[in-house]
């Protein structure tokens, strides 16, 4: 049955360019998988690490700048690929040392001075980085002799990387070394008793993390052919988050599905009003206030509930294991 | 004229302004453990009520007054309809004041129209002071001791009032404070609000200086994490200084390297950081 419905959505996405038959869906269909990339990244913090970073934006910056710049000085898309993803590495191992000193809320103020010094470089040091006017690049690399520039071309493409992250970050999930990231993530205290070094944990899981964030950042560079600082922003880091908790922290599909709502939304809302960062703000406030689980988890919780309420009581009924709500994660170390 | 010594001067305007801004973070932060992404927001809207109240015809400090009042309420209203749900959940306080900080620079975006708008410098406070031979702005020194008042009655109500008393013994241990019948959850909406209120007269003391613009809020927000992340949570002094130190790096910075000046002002915190996680006046978490 999972399987099934499994092979059936990959059909669907596989096959998405030729029902939708619109370049213009196509590409919004482009933009969510690129977003998907950069919500799973972001999820490995937030979901199995259980910490919040709002400075994801920088790294994703990191790579798409990196990334621009060493084309327009020359390189080939692969060196400027492999390049933006090593420089993106080592600013996400940067970013780690740092924000890792503090737990929690700490935590999280750390990561937000952070970005901000990237859109602070980016939006200031206009002799490398263009100020607020960006970078823009001529082309889209043209892998195995397959065109990137047409809209289901580009589709593909993102496909592929999606599916390669996200399964990877299955592999990952499930291997003990995610598992002990989770441990990290609930019981910090024991971990350490146990003898893990739950501070080199976190500082893997970031630097995953940040990998996937820049692998995002490159595909988002090719999909526009344009960085500039308004992608490195507060507010592109709060997005993410918004996918990463819309669809619910620690799955695998609730990014996907967070990154598909809020890219839509932003699309549709965007077609009728003008203040899209309003709306946002208001489904910020609204999730967290009425579905705090995420959307995912939220709306099963809701389909379980009125399945339960629909059927009629048995008396030898099956005891289904009620999903408890999630705990209060302690932040200290 | 001397360059560095009037750069001098307006940092320290600049950091009694700063000061106006972080105390209240700092305070909410440490008593509440609430990270509140707002702050910047209070700071603009503060600064957009003093605008409309002048235009309503009111003077400068009164317009100050009335919308630090304003800014007050709301920041209680905020906390008791919002964060008064989310008691303990860090992830979710983030998100709702970061959702709130959209909606309210979105709101003004579209009440207050995108062009910067300057606020007058009182009138009497026009032109400059000659200390010593050297002339500096009137209004940059009267900010000075603005900021200097304000840092002295806070200092008083925090060490010499019950009031004070129960609010640092409801950021040393807010179970222990309880229990003594100290009711914490009143205490959280008058830090609240009084954080807030601070924050929006500093909007309207520092609107002769920095105008009010869109974004205002996304560049003052980080300058107070900047201070508390230096100078500790929940401490005055520690913010007390690091607005200071914070002041002169952003505006010898903007001088001296202005491509750069958002690196060199991270640069003691990441400094600090390493040093002593917890700021320089600040005390290891729990």
């Amino acid at each position: 049955m999972r399987r099934l419905a499994l092979a059936f959505g990959l059909l669907v996405l596989a096959t998405l360019p030729f029902w939708v038959g619109n370049s213009y869906y196509t590409n919004i269909a482009s933009q969510i998988l690129l977003y998907a990339v950069f919500a799973l990244g972001l999820n490995v913090l937030v979901g199995y690490a259980g910490l919040v970073s709002l400075g994801h934006a920088g790294l994703f910056g990191i790579a798409a700048y990196t990334g621009a710049l060493l084309i327009n000085s020359g390189a080939g898309h692969l060196l400027a690929i492999l390049g933006a993803l090593g420089v993106t590495l080592l600013a996400a191992a940067a970013f780690a040392m740092l924000s890792l000193r503090g737990t929690g809320l700490g935590f999280v103020m750390i990561t937000v001075a952070l970005g901000q010094i990237v859109w602070g470089v980016a939006y200031r040091w206009i002799s490398i980085t263009n100020g607020d006017n960006g970078v823009s690049i001529a082309t889209r690399p043209a892998p195995f002799g397959l065109t990137l520039a047409t809209a289901p071309g580009f589709y593909w493409a993102s496909l592929v990387v999606f599916l390669v992250s996200l399964g990877a970050i299955a592999v990952f999930a499930a291997s003990p070394f995610g598992i002990s990231l989770r441990g990290t993530r609930d019981q910090p205290r024991r971990m350490n008793a146990l003898g893990y070094h739950v501070w080199m944990i976190r500082f893997l899981a970031f630097l995953f993390s940040g990998l996937w964030s820049g692998v995002a950042g490159m595909l988002f560079l090719y999909y526009n052919q344009f960085v500039s600082p308004q992608s490195v922003a507060l507010t592109s880091s709060a997005e993410v988050l918004l996918m990463v908790i819309a669809g619910g922290t620690g799955t695998l599909l609730g990014p996907f599905a967070g990154a598909a709502l809020v890219v839509i939304m932003k699309n549709v809302a965007s077609a009728y009003i003008e203040r899209w960062n309003f709306v946002l703000g208001a489904i910020f406030v609204a999730i967290v206030i009425f579905m705090p689980e995420g959307l995912v988890p939220g709306s099963l919780r809701f389909w379980r509930w009125t399945l339960t309420r629909l059927r009629p009581r048995r008396p030898a009924a099956v005891a289904t294991p009620v999903r408890a709500p999630l705990p209060n994660r302690e932040g200290g170390a | 004229m001397n360059i560095s010594l009037l750069l001098a001067a307006n940092s320290i305007a600049f950091g009694g302004l700063l000061f106006l801004l972080s105390a209240g973070f700092s305070l909410i932060f440490g008593l509440m453990r609430i990270p509140n992404l707002t702050h910047g927001s209070l700071f603009m809207l503060g600064a957009y009520f003093g605008v409309s109240l002048i235009a309503l015809g009111l003077g400068f400090w009164p317009a100050a007054i009335v919308a630090a009042f304003g800014v007050a309420v709301f920041g209680g209203l905020v906390e008791r309809l919002l964060l008064r749900r989310l008691p303990g959940a860090e992830l979710a306080q983030v998100l709702v004041t970061l959702g709130l900080s959209f909606m309210i620079a979105d709101f003004s975006l579209m009440w207050w129209g995108g062009d910067p708008i300057s606020i007058d410098t009182p009138r009497a406070l026009r032109g400059a002071t000659f200390v010593a031979g050297l002339g500096f702005p009137t209004y940059r020194i009267a900010v000075i001791m603005i900021a200097v008042i304000v840092a002295a009655a806070l200092w008083a109500l925090l060490d010499w009032t019950r009031l004070g008393a129960m609010i640092r013994a409801g950021v040393d241990d807010p179970e222990m404070a309880r229990i003594v019948g100290i009711r914490v959850s009143r205490l959280f909406t008058i830090v609240f609000s009084l954080g807030a209120g601070l924050a929006g007269f500093a909007g309207v003391i520092g609107g002769p200086i920095l105008s009010v613009y869109p974004g205002l809020d996304q560049d003052m927000l980080p300058l107070a994490l900047v201070v508390v992340i230096l100078g500790g949570s929940g401490s005055l002094i520690g913010s007390f200084i690091g607005s200071f130190v914070v002041a002169f790096l952003y505006n010898f910075g903007q001088a001296m390297l202005p491509e750069l000046a958002y690196v060199v002002l991270f640069l003691p915190m990441l400094v600090v950081l390493v040093v002593r996680p917890e700021g320089l006046f600040g005390r290891a978490a729990p």
